[in-house]
């Protein structure tokens, strides 16, 4: 790893302040970025500590919305009674993710910010139809991610936290890997105020929603409506872990499991 | 260079590092506690597990600087003054939990906090589960479980001391 300066803001503002440099970067639970740096990936001049400023910690219910601070830790969100109440199946996933040591350090946003199309929270964000907060701006989920580790943030721009329209019902379900345990292909459904989402991750370069099972789950909500609905190979990853069509194939599993895990 | 203050197994220590120097670096170069290994560069073997406030992380994926006022346990942490083990490690010792050793203050941290997590108990099925961020090349993983069920009883005082082993 090379050197860097290490800032640790109290306030929201000073730490804005402090990323306006171009080659400092965030860090929340340094799960993903310091694995990045011990292999010499990247060479930020300063990496600027979040996870001293209290107001991206909090989870909290308003009204028809769970919001979660970017910097609330995966295993804080699974133990979480209001996230428990609102959204279970959110709180299953972040119970489900890496292990007890990595969600005891990894944070939401810093999963989000991420966007490894490996990991969970992305099929959770697109399936419930979340809306990404920063220190900027709203965005919506359909416009958030925009494919491999690529999302709207701009440089500079912190994500502080993340609003979920509770759904009725939602359900999620993956196969993981069997040596990374990272997602190989997992489905997130739900059913609520944004409407009927199915959001696949894992299998390919980015997560997406798959329209069709929507629609045929819009009629009629059960594992049976999608049986028939073959993902299509094209576009999805293929690699040693998988090919394309296994993972097309994986989609259909999933997506019925998911839809009973829904219930 | 940035200075940490933290306490480590019950003494404060001010150290100073660089910003890169990492938990476990500070702990095995610095203090020379070289319990804690390291095993991988990836983040993916827990042979590097200790307590921070508590919870267990692994030392090799913070940085020093991030424990700044914590207090960390590590396996050196663990044994009375007397040197009476902790139940965890009787246990790892009676059900031979161990062949080269290399994982096994990693094993023992994180499965510490797992039994803490847990006070209602675990069955074998949550404790593998529980141990998915700690690889071992040696076990099997099989004595590993047994001990950990064995301590589970002792640390929740639901037992006065360890069973027995099978041989
Ligand atoms: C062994 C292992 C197994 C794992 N398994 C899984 C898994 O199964 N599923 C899964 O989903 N993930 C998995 N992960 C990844 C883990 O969930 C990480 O915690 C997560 O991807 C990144 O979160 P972090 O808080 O650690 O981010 P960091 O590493 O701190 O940051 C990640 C990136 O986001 C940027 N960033 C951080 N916070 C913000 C913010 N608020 N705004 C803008 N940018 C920000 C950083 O600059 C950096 O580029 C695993 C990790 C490890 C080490
Ligand atoms: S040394 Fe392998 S996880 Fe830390
Ligand atoms: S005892 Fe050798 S690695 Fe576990």
């Amino acid at each position: 790893m090379y050197d860097f300066a290490f800032h640790k803001p109290a306030s929201l503002s000073e730490a804005v302040a402090l990323l306006a440099d171009p080659d400092a970067r965030p860090i929340s639970g340094g799960q993903t970025i310091l694995p990045a740096l011990k292999h010499r990936l990247d060479r930020p001049s300063a990496l600027v500590d979040l996870s001293g400023i209290a107001e991206l910690r909090e989870i909290r219910r308003e009204g028809d919305k769970l919001v979660i601070g970017a910097m609330s830790r995966h295993a804080e969100i699974s133990a979480d009674a209001t996230v428990r109440a609102a959204i279970p199946a959110l709180a299953r996933m972040a119970g489900s993710l890496g292990d007890t040591q990595v969600r005891n350090r990894g944070t939401m946003g810093g999963s989000l910010a991420n966007n490894d199309p490996a990991a969970d929270y992305p099929a959770a964000a697109m399936g419930l139809g979340a809306t990404f907060v920063t220190n900027r701006r709203r965005i919506g989920a359909d416009d958030y991610f925009l494919g491999m580790f690529t999302t709207a943030l701009e440089p500079g721009e912190l994500l502080t936290a993340i609003e979920f329209p509770i759904p009725e019902k939602a359900g999620y379900a993956k196969m993981r890997n069997p040596a990374s345990r990272y997602v190989m292909t997992g489905v997130f459904v739900a059913r609520g105020p944004a409407g009927v989402r199915v959001a696949v991750n894992g299998a390919g370069p980015g997560v997406f929603r798959q329209a069709e099972m929507e629609a045929a789950l819009a009629a009629n909500w059960s594992p049976e409506a999608v049986a028939g609905i073959r993902q299509s190979p094209d576009e999805l990853n293929g690699d040693i872990h998988g090919s394309a069509e296994y993972r097309a194939h994986l989609v259909n599993v999933m997506a019925k499991r998911a839809i009973l895990d829904a219930g | 260079m940035p200075s940490v203050s933290l306490t480590v197994n019950g003494q404060r220590h001010s150290v100073e590092v660089e910003g890169r120097t990492l938990l476990v670096e500070l702990l095995r170069e610095q203090l020379r506690l070289t319990g804690t290994h390291v095993g991988c560069d990836t983040s993916q073997c827990g042979a590097c597990v200790v307590h921070v406030d508590g919870e267990s992380v692994k030392s090799c994926t913070m940085l020093a600087v991030q424990a700044d006022g914590s207090s960390v346990t590590t396996i050196e942490g663990l044994a009375a003054a007397d040197g009476t083990l902790h139940p965890m490690q009787e246990a790892f010792r009676e059900y031979h939990a161990l062949q080269c050793g290399f994982c096994t203050p990693g094993m023992v941290m994180s499965a510490i906090d797992l039994v803490q997590k847990h006070p209602q108990g675990m069955t074998e099925h949550e404790i593998r589960e529980g141990l998915e961020g700690n690889l071992c090349r040696c076990t099997g993983y099989h004595n590993i479980v047994k001990a950990i069920a064995a301590a589970q009883e002792v640390m929740h005082g639901r037992r006065e001391a360890l069973a027995p082993a099978e041989a």
